[in-house]
């Protein structure tokens, strides 16, 4: 092992093989896309790498006879408050490469959860608490901006009629949707799950910034349609294919840069899709080329809006900055149906490491600041918000609503429930489970109908939980809990952050 | 509005509570002792801590004035007040309300009344720009926000709230509600379970000729208080009660909302209901969800609502709170306790609970 290049020693993950377990099988050699368990013509067994190991448990999972455990490498630096391995082992890379680091999915580093925080309440006494197994409990949510008021005319039979014609809405049966992953950065069979699950489950999912095969426009209802700053795959009847156009400003795993799609992972129905060639990087611009301010970004949303004839509520997604609150008022402003934030902690299929621990706010800090803002200067009916960012449970979701968002986006959670194990190689398009590959072999490992099926259960299950909480807040419809901060109590928070949250703390 | 710093720092009273009202379609003049006696019959719905009645028509020669009801703590609130009050108004009368001592009231404040009209938009030193009606309601929002410990908690033409902490048949004997006739009165009795007891957090709740009384505790109250801040309304009551008021407000005065669709945006029909409905309702009600979600009264509630020309009974979709309806010739008896009607009028024509949601609008004939 002398020879051993530095990195190689300081992996992260150790192949623990049980001697006696292991059958020699080679599952794991199969298996593994990294290459870390192979066949060892000498010894006549199943060896591996440590050092090629991403920690993904594929292995682990298959292994016929339970032979195999990954756990994090024990080997350990010399303890350093300030040098920690972290750090130490990005330098030994940068070292030998002379790039940027990049990483997939969201990020791993410590920035604060605020939604662990925040409690929620329920009735006692003064009020009952609903059972939804016995009484209605209503999730229905629509997206699109709302008039500050309806006027009616009274009719022949003196029964009132509606005057006011409402924008385009999306109705969503639960204020849950699929955030953006492209047709690239996730595969065919992934897109085709999503696609159907959100038509049965009656809400959207987004197609990222990949473009929607033509195969998939029957799902259209059900679909949000991205144009991001590459306008991959943007066309007419991609802008008139779905229930709503989203204009990705920002993405909150990498704000300030444009999307990463390795051409490693653009096959033939990729490039087709995205209209970009085989096997070439597809590398978002960091702005769109055509907004380099806000008066521009309002012709483009008028743009989008005459393109779809007015048909469709047009939808803006930016990642979660300093002055979000500011950026969302002039998103708004410029005629926005649907703001979407962003939060630092979303999810990627490729970003620089750097910019993804370091750039950007918790969605939480984000989203108050900009519900409050816009209830400040009387538009937040003038557009619908939905949060975006690491939601990890059902209870992360009723925290957002009562921040103030109308719906949440979820993604990183969509992806585990098909398998993903959060390895973070998304980059890479080796997935070992089949996820954000477009290697044939390894996409055929997600079933479309195996997966549809999961993201229809998962978003089922935290349906029913926000159904039980929400009456246990004595509430039996979604609308009274959304910006009902009173419904949450802060633990351990600063004054400045209780303010900017609009909470107050428990106890009080 | 911007929300006022820290805006989200409130303390809400929660209580339980009895409610009664009676209309005259007629306008025929009941006497003050009817919603008293009513009262005192569900005397276990209070804990003394909160009793009120509102009378319409009982100032016919001041019929055309608004008549401000003041509580206050000083006799220095109480001059504070009225230096606020003569700069946007013309005072015609002003006189203290007559009480008379009872032993179970104890630390009442000075309780005033003004007959006013308002000043003309060039005599006013600011709100030059608001028409009559919302001109009132800033001068009251104004007084009530800034004048510390004066509270003006009646602000209707021909009609006036009387009400403190106490019982309310102790109220009633206090105000001498029972020299008082009127063609509709609403009455509440209170049982706060966190509040000492403030005049001013007693029921009816009032604004301009609008007067509440309500049974429950609305759980939407965080998301209201932020959607009638968005419109100009600031909440300084700490009572559910208030967030009711000013929604009619904006609702039916303001957005031109009738009685039966600003129920509807209180207690809206289910959506399995909406999708069965035929398209053009449909729409309408699908519109109205979308639009005033934020106004959705969520939580159990029984109110009352008086105006100068209805009484108008609402529950909440569930029905999570007593209502029981009631007619006797030209009155309509809407009350928590059917006890209640019972013992101010043993015979009834008709009796009823109206369904949950169902509003209940009874308006004056003449």
């Amino acid at each position: 092992m002398l020879l051993t290049p530095i990195n190689r020693n300081y992996h992260d993950f150790k192949i623990d093989r049980d001697k006696d377990l292991c059958i020699n099988c080679k599952v794991c050699v199969r298996q593994c896309s990294y290459q870390a368990h192979y066949w060892d013509e000498n010894r006549k067994k199943v060896m591996h790498d440590n050092s090629k190991c991403v920690g993904c448990h594929r292995c682990e999972a298959l292994c016929p006879t339970a032979a195999l455990n990954i756990r994090q490498n024990d080997s350990e630096f010399r303890t350093n408050a300030l040098w920690r391995p972290v750090f130490i082992k990005n330098i030994y890379k940068q070292a030998d490469t002379g790039g940027v680091l990049l990483t997939g999915m969201g990020s791993p580093v410590d920035i604060p959860i605020y939604y662990d925080k925040l409690l929620l309440d329920a009735s006692q006494v003064t009020n009952p608490s609903i059972d939804p197994l016995r009484e209605p409990m209503e999730l229905r949510t629509f997206l699109g901006a709302k008039p500050d008021r309806l006027e009616f005319e009274k009719g022949k039979d003196g029964k009132p009629i509606l005057k006011t014609k409402l924008t385009p809405q999306i109705q969503l049966e639960t204020p849950l949707m699929f955030s953006a992953m492209s047709f690239g950065s996730i595969n065919f069979n992934l897109h085709i799950a999503m696609a159907r699950a959100a038509t049965k489950l009656g809400i959207c999912y987004n197609t990222g910034e990949g473009g929607l095969h033509p195969s998939l426009y029957m799902y259209g209802k059900n679909t949000i349609v991205q144009v991001a700053s590459g306008r991959f795959g943007v066309h007419r009847d991609y802008l008139n294919a779905g229930a709503a156009i989203e204009i990705k400003i920002g993405q909150g795993a990498k704000p300030g840069i444009g999307g990463h799609l390795p051409g490693e992972k653009i096959n033939a129905k990729v490039s087709e899709t995205r209209m970009v060639p085989l096997g070439s990087d597809a590398i978002s611009p960091a702005p769109h080329h055509d907004i380099y301010s806000i008066e521009d970004l309002l012709q483009l949303i008028y743009a989008l809006k005459e393109a779809s004839e007015y048909r469709l509520p047009v939808s803006v997604k930016i990642a979660a900055v300093h002055n979000a609150a500011a950026i969302a008022s002039g998103v708004v402003r410029a005629g926005a149906d649907i703001v979407v934030i962003d939060g630092m902690r979303g999810g990627t299929g490729a970003a620089p490491g750097m910019i993804r621990d370091n750039v950007g706010i918790p969605v939480e800090l984000a989203l108050a600041a900009v519900d409050q803002r816009l209830r400040d200067e009387g538009i937040r009916h003038r557009a619908s918000i939905v949060a975006a960012s690491g939601h990890r449970c059902s209870a992360d979701v009723v925290k957002a609503i009562a921040l103030g968002a109308d719906a949440v986006y979820i993604a990183t959670a969509a992806l585990l429930a098909v398998g993903c194990t959060l390895c973070a190689r998304c980059y890479t398009g080796k997935c070992p489970w089949g996820i954000a590959t477009n290697d044939a072999e390894l996409a055929k490992r997600q079933n479309p109908e195996v997966a549809e099926q999961k993201l229809i259960n998962l978003i089922q299950a935290w349906s029913h939980e926000i159904q039980e909480m929400l009456g246990g807040m004595g509430l039996n419809s979604i609308e009274s809990l959304r910006g009902n901060r009173d419904k949450l109590r802060a633990v351990g928070l600063s004054q400045a952050e209780m303010d900017i949250l609009g909470v107050k703390h428990a106890g009080k | 509005m911007k929300a006022p710093l820290r805006y989200h720092e409130f303390d809400k009273d929660i209580s339980g509570c009895g409610i009664f009202g009676v209309i005259h379609k007629k306008r025929g003049l009941i006497p003050g002792h009817m919603p008293s006696c009513a009262m005192a019959t569900m005397h276990d719905r209070g804990n003394g801590l909160g009793g009120g009645f509102a009378a319409y028509g009982i100032y016919p020669e001041q019929a055309d004035k608004y008549a401000f009801h003041l509580m206050c703590e000083t006799e220095g609130a109480l001059e504070s007040a009225r230096e606020v009050i003569t700069k946007f108004f013309t005072i015609h009368d002003s006189q203290p309300i007559p009480t008379r001592k009872v032993l179970a009231i104890k630390n009442a404040p000075i309780v005033w009344r003004f007959f006013l009209t308002p000043k003309r938009k060039g005599e006013r030193p600011t709100f030059r720009d608001l028409g009559e009606e919302d001109f009132v309601v800033a001068v009251v929002m104004h007084i009530n926000a800034k004048v510390h410990g004066a509270f003006v908690f009646s602000s209707g033409k021909n009609m006036g709230a009387f009400k403190g902490v106490g019982f309310p048949e102790d109220i009633a004997e206090f105000f001498r509600v029972e020299d008082y006739r009127a063609y509709i009165w609403t009455a509440h009795n209170r049982f706060p379970t966190n509040t000492p007891g403030w005049w001013g957090g007693a029921h009816p709740f009032t604004l301009l000729d609008w007067s509440i009384v309500h049974n429950g505790e609305i759980s939407s109250y965080g998301i209201n208080m932020r959607y009638l801040c968005e419109n100009d309304y600031l909440c300084t009551l700490m009572t559910d009660t208030e967030v009711v008021a000013y929604l009619l407000d904006l609702l039916v005065r303001r957005h031109g909302l009738s009685r039966k669709l600003c129920s509807k945006v209180f207690a809206p029909p289910f959506w399995d209901e909406i999708d069965r409905m035929p398209p053009e309702e449909k729409r309408m009600y699908t519109a109205l969800r979308a639009t005033y979600g934020s106004a959705m009264l969520n939580g159990p509630f029984a109110i009352l609502v008086g105006s100068s020309k209805c009484l108008w009974g609402l529950n909440d979709r569930v029905k999570l709170r007593p209502l029981v309806v009631a007619e006797k010739g030209d009155m309509v008896f809407m009350s928590s306790e059917e006890s209640a009607i019972r013992e101010v009028q043993p015979d009834l024509d008709r009796v009823w609970m109206p369904k949950a949601g169902e509003p209940v609008i009874v308006e004056t004939e003449v």
